[in-house]
């Protein structure tokens, strides 16, 4: 095993680390499939984009990251939810639109929050949590904080000014920031080479005088490595980097079916990707390296749809918000 | 009390505070200076950020020298990115600072409008009250000297229209100081007009620090005749219209509103209730601006009480022109605010 993580350089990694890899992408699976069952029975009114296909990424960046370190998201954010730690009973309340809901009902699954966590808020509008996740950086080299801050976003938040405009401050200013591109080639149906002439989101980061890096987003060692570096990077001041991630979405932009029958992207890419499938790939590796037994991983499976099932429960049995909740929350 | 009262020039001002010497005058700048100041002073998660508020002039004088004396991390200049440096200071606010961000000129505004509407005024709301915004955006308006379409915008009714923002507008140097710091207090994203043609205005300020409540508009002159409601740099002119006015012995009650959102609709209704007609004078622009909606909100709430149509004085619907020619032509007056109130006599 030793041998096979000298690749990342990594081959110090303990068996601790990486069976926590797997119990978070599995986690995240697990939880995106649940949607996925339960959707068509329209109980979960509100639009949800999932994550399936793109476990690796949140996995392998929030293990990185301390519990009072930030993390802003955008509209596909559960995996980095859940990978940041939060329990699920708030979430899938919030997606059941109830009081319990981590957002009280008023956010849905565009709009998670787990202050305790560092989740300060979820921008569902592209790019618009970027200039937010360095704005909260800020705050924490102004307060001193020993706190690094990482924003998620997709291949689209790149073509947005937002992020240019942020990421040339966040370096002007060497702010404890980690940039993570979770690029899986799509805005909506909109191919990458569609709206970019180059497809090398990492390299930007040079023009800004600051480090990139592009992984494969479907190893989740890969992806932990370049989010160690990226971390310690920022705690020691030494500014911002720019992780590109690739990867694939499996489902369609939003809700939990796949798309290629409607002509949005052909079938034989997501066939190709499917064979890469991070949580399938990873799951293979630590068996043949003897790593983890098959005991261990049936286990976590069992705990987290015991998790699952605990959520789903209280979601559906909580209450909604009451009438007079409309007007409440607007000011402090 | 003499800090309520509306000086129109600084001879004014200076005769009278001749006559109270335990008084301290300052211009509206300074005021704004001196309120940054004691707060940069008092606590550290006060910040200032925005493009060239460490420069010499420091934004017409309202931010200068406060780097020299806080540093260059408190008193922050920022690149030209005006969206992104907005929603940083939203970001810094949700993570427990309270930034006061400068955008020189209200025109650079429409360039943040994805991080205050979509980000800063929803990120409470949004999060069922979990989080919140203590941000204040200082903002300028100009006018004059050509300064045309892109350089003195009044942009005031964009703001207020949206829920969980609140727009303040001072028109005095004890109310610029005590809202600045109402406003870094208040928890909420505001929005803070400044018109440049106040801040050479005097008037009394306190040296101690202290807060003037947002909502809460204010008389500046009671009267029996007449409502004038003014806003920002509209009270003066509302002030002298008044004075005109009182010579022809028409005696106008000129209401200087302050706070644009939240609105104190009470203060209005009651003045109205009294006097029966009611102008509005606003730096902007008609169509659906403040003065559509005090109007609305008396007819709604005292509409019998109105004895003659309500009277609007605006900008003309157009951008602003740069020749002095017609610049002359486009800003109302005094003089438009008196021909208003006359219209609501029947004369």
């Amino acid at each position: 095993m030793r041998k096979e993580l000298l690749k990342y350089g990594m081959q110090t990694l303990t068996k601790n680390i990486l069976d926590r890899m797997y119990a978070s992408m599995l986690r995240i699976r697990m939880f995106e499939e649940k949607i996925v069952e339960l959707y068509p029975e329209q109980e979960m009114k509100c639009p949800v984009h999932l994550c399936i296909g793109q476990e690796a990424i949140a996995a392998g960046v929030c293990l990185n990251l301390k519990k009072d370190d930030y993390v802003f998201s955008n509209h596909r954010g559960h995996g980095h939810c859940l990978a940041k730690g939060s329990p699920m009973r708030p979430l899938f309340a919030e997606f059941y639109g109830k009081a319990t809901g981590c957002s009280k009902g008023k956010g849905g699954s565009m709009h998670l929050v787990d202050a305790e966590r560092g989740i300060l808020g979820t921008s569902a509008i592209v790019g618009g949590g970027i200039p937010m996740g360095v704005g909260a950086s800020l705050a924490s080299m102004l307060k001193n904080e020993e706190r690094v801050t990482a924003i998620f976003f997709g291949d689209g938040a790149y073509d947005e000014g937002a992020f240019y405009e942020s990421f040339n401050f966040a370096s002007l200013k060497k702010l404890p920031v980690v940039f993570v591109c979770e690029n899986n080639f799509y805005a909506t149906n909109s191919h990458q080479s569609a709206r970019q002439p180059g497809c090398r989101i990492s390299d930007t980061a040079a023009a800004f005088d600051a480090h990139g890096v592009c992984v494969d987003g479907n190893d989740v060692i890969a992806v932990y490595k370049a989010a160690r570096d990226s971390v310690s990077r920022a705690a020691r001041g030494g500014g911002p980097s720019l992780i590109e991630a690739k990867t694939y979405r499996w489902k369609g932009h939003v809700g939990p079916e796949a798309d290629f029958d409607k002509g949005s992207r052909p079938k034989e890419e997501l066939d190709y990707w499917v064979e890469r499938c991070p949580v399938k790939a990873f799951r293979a590796f630590l068996l043949e390296k003897n790593v983890t037994t098959p005991k261990e991983m049936d286990e976590v499976a069992s705990a987290i749809k015991a998790e699952i099932d605990d959520a789903v429960s209280f979601a559906r049995a909580s209450p909604y918000p009451e009438a007079k909740e409309l007007l409440e929350d607007l000011y402090i | 009390m003499p800090w309520t009262k509306v000086y129109g020039n600084k001879a004014e001002f200076e005769k009278h505070l001749a006559g109270e010497p335990g008084l301290r005058g300052l211009t509206y700048r300074e005021a704004l200076l001196e309120a940054a100041s004691q707060m940069l002073a008092s606590d550290p998660s006060v910040f200032v950020i925005g493009e060239g508020v460490d420069d010499s002039g420091g934004v017409f004088g309202t931010t200068k020298g406060l780097h020299q004396r806080f540093g260059k991390d408190r008193v922050m200049d920022s690149p030209l990115a005006e969206n992104a440096v907005t929603g940083i200071a939203v970001g810094a606010a949700v993570a427990g600072m309270r930034p006061i961000l400068v955008h020189m000129r209200v025109d650079f505004m429409p360039l943040t409008m994805d991080q205050i509407i979509n980000h800063a005024a929803k990120w409470r709301y949004m999060f069922g009250g979990k989080l919140n915004v203590p941000l204040v955006i200082r903002s300028i308006v100009g006018r004059g000297w050509g300064s045309a379409a892109q350089h003195s915008q009044n942009l005031q009714a964009l703001f207020a229209h949206i829920p969980g923002l609140k727009v303040v507008m001072p028109s005095t140097p004890f109310d610029a100081k005590g809202l600045l710091k109402a406003s870094v207090y208040d928890g909420n994203p505001v929005i803070f007009i400044e018109h440049r043609w106040l801040y050479e205005h005097m008037g009394h300020v306190p040296e101690e620090s202290y807060t003037v409540p947002i909502g809460k508009g204010i008389v500046r002159r009671p009267g029996k005749d007449a409502t004038v409601v003014g806003i920002s740099h509209m009270v003066y002119e509302s002030m002298k219209a008044a004075e005109e006015l009182m010579g022809e012995g028409i005696d106008c009650e000129v209401i200087d509103l302050r706070t644009i959102r939240p609105m104190d609709t009470g203060l209005i209704i009651e003045s109205v209730k009294k006097t029966g007609r009611l102008v509005v004078a606003d730096t902007g622009w008609k169509d659906c601006g403040p003065g559509s909606e005090i109007i609305t909100r008396v007819v709604e709430e005292a509409f019998g009480f109105l004895k003659a149509p309500a009277r609007r004085v605006n900008l003309p619907d157009v951008p602003t022109p740069a020749s002095p020619a017609l610049e002359k032509a486009y800003y109302p007056g005094a003089a438009d605010i008196v021909s208003a109130v006359k219209k609501t006599l029947g004369k």
